[in-house]
């Protein structure tokens, strides 16, 4: 069996995760890669949601939430377009690939916007192949 | 009543948890009056052989610091577990992999080549590097084999308390001899520490609302004495680190790095510092956001200053 990118999608339950749901509604076609976990807001994921993606085999994670300014909590968002930056600068010393980590806007009705997201992080992280943490061994021990 | 047979061993360490043994000062004439030293490498000639002929379970307690990154360290780490009744990790090399874990962000072949080849100082035309075994007319040498990955002492053998800090301060290890003299020791896989939540509630800083528009790095910078260093935009770390040093770092103008380990209910100390840093910087704007971040050099150096090994990750993909 060909490898398949597995992807955790972290979206947020006022704005994406109803633009996922019209992206069904709609019957729009779109890679079946990501695996959906629905969160109050999208700065609900912890940091230590994305490492633990990674860590449990994750090959990319996706963060996806209202648009600047339209967060269901008034600013809940622009914390996590602080965290999602420093983290992937972190990421990045751990030797993860700037492109296993995406985050988005996506609001109710962009149900288009949704499948197009989809589909380009899951042929971006097809691209990079399998993300393997070498937890705890090197070559030599 | 017998006297408790006390081991002190070091691994990966920079000698620091010595001086801090030491540093409980005419205490250590109480601690003598009960305990005989069987084993201590920096002020006791007892040879490993001494060691491996003591039965096993034969040692009371074992302070071991330091942090396991040769296959002699995780010898001793493994031979001291058998010979000890309770084995303390003490220190955050041991507990958490320490600075010496940060080697995790590399692998054996870069560290040999930067501290054997690069280094400005190193003049070594043949690029000979470091080997396990290697013939002499006398016969063979040895050295121990260095691992691409450091590890903690939990992370190698059954640990049954943890002595945090860099080092630990005196009455974090006077808390934990007293307990051990009055036989008094709390249960198995306590971290044995003045129960404070974080280093800020050791603090005496005035804490308000935290905006930051610039990151400093402590030299950058003349802080402010009364006022939270994090306010003044320098990374520091109590808001993730557990309590029970009484907060020296700050008090003396210098942020905390972490050293007491993760807060309660938290098992990755570094990400969860990260995450409470990125919450604090003052901008909706992602240009002014990747500007402001720019100012934090090595973010993975400065939330996993001690606990990179103990991390969800524990080491990077090289």
């Amino acid at each position: 069996m060909s490898w398949e990118p597995k992807i955790v999608g972290f979206l947020c339950n006022w704005c994406s995760y109803r633009g996922a749901d019209l992206a069904g509604t709609s019957r729009i076609h779109f890679a079946p890669n990501v695996k959906v976990i629905r969160v109050p807001c999208s700065t609900r994921v912890e940091p230590t949601f994305v490492i633990k993606a990674f860590q449990s085999g994750a090959d990319g994670v996706l963060i996806l939430g209202c648009h600047p300014g339209d967060c269901h909590y008034i600013e809940g968002n622009y914390k996590t377009m602080r965290r999602v930056p420093l983290l992937k600068k972190m990421l990045a010393q751990f030797g993860v690939e700037d492109e296993r980590v995406r985050l988005d806007w996506v609001s109710a009705s962009e149900g288009e916007k949704y499948a197009t997201v989809i589909n380009e992080m899951t042929e971006k992280v097809r691209a990079l192949g399998p993300f393997k943490s070498n937890n705890g061994e090197g070559q030599h021990g | 009543m017998a006297k408790i047979k006390l081991a002190l061993y070091w691994a990966s360490s920079c000698g620091g948890c010595e001086i801090a043994q030491l540093q409980i000062g005419e205490k250590l004439l109480k601690l003598i009056e009960v305990a005989d030293i069987v084993f201590w490498p920096v002020a006791i000639d007892v040879k490993y052989k001494d060691v491996e002929a003591m039965p096993e379970k034969s040692i009371d307690v074992c302070l071991f610091n330091g942090a396991i990154r040769t296959s002699e360290q995780e010898h001793m780490a493994k031979m001291l577990r058998g010979k000890s009744k309770i084995l303390i990790a003490y220190g955050a090399c041991a507990n958490y992999g320490g600075i010496p874990g940060l080697a995790n962000l590399f692998n054996r072949e870069m560290i040999f080549h930067r501290a054997y080849i690069e280094t400005e100082s190193t003049d070594n035309e043949k690029k000979i590097l470091p080997q396990t075994s290697y013939q002499v007319p006398e016969g063979t040498l040895s050295l121990p084999e260095f691992y691409d990955t450091v590890k903690s002492l939990p992370q190698t053998v059954d640990v049954d308390f943890i002595i945090p800090g860099c080092p630990p301060e005196e009455k974090t290890t006077w808390l934990a001899l007293e307990a051990l003299i009055e036989n008094k020791m709390p249960p198995k896989g306590t971290v044995i520490s003045h129960n404070v939540k974080a280093v800020c509630d050791d603090c005496p800083r005035k804490k308000n609302e935290k905006k930051v528009k610039k990151f400093y790095r402590p030299f950058q910078i003349i802080p402010d004495p009364e006022v939270c260093l994090l306010e003044q935009g320098i990374l520091c770390a109590g808001v993730a680190t557990a309590g029970g040093c009484g907060a020296p770092c700050p008090q003396a103008n210098m942020p905390c790095t972490g050293c007491y380990g993760p807060v309660k209910g938290v098992t990755d100390q570094g990400v969860h510092y990260l995450s409470a840093v990125a919450s604090i910087i003052d901008s909706t704007d992602p240009e002014e956001i990747a500007r402001i971040i720019d100012d934090i050099a090595d973010p993975a150096g400065t939330f996993y200053r001690y606990s990179l090994p103990e991390s969800l990750l524990r080491r990077a993909k090289v």
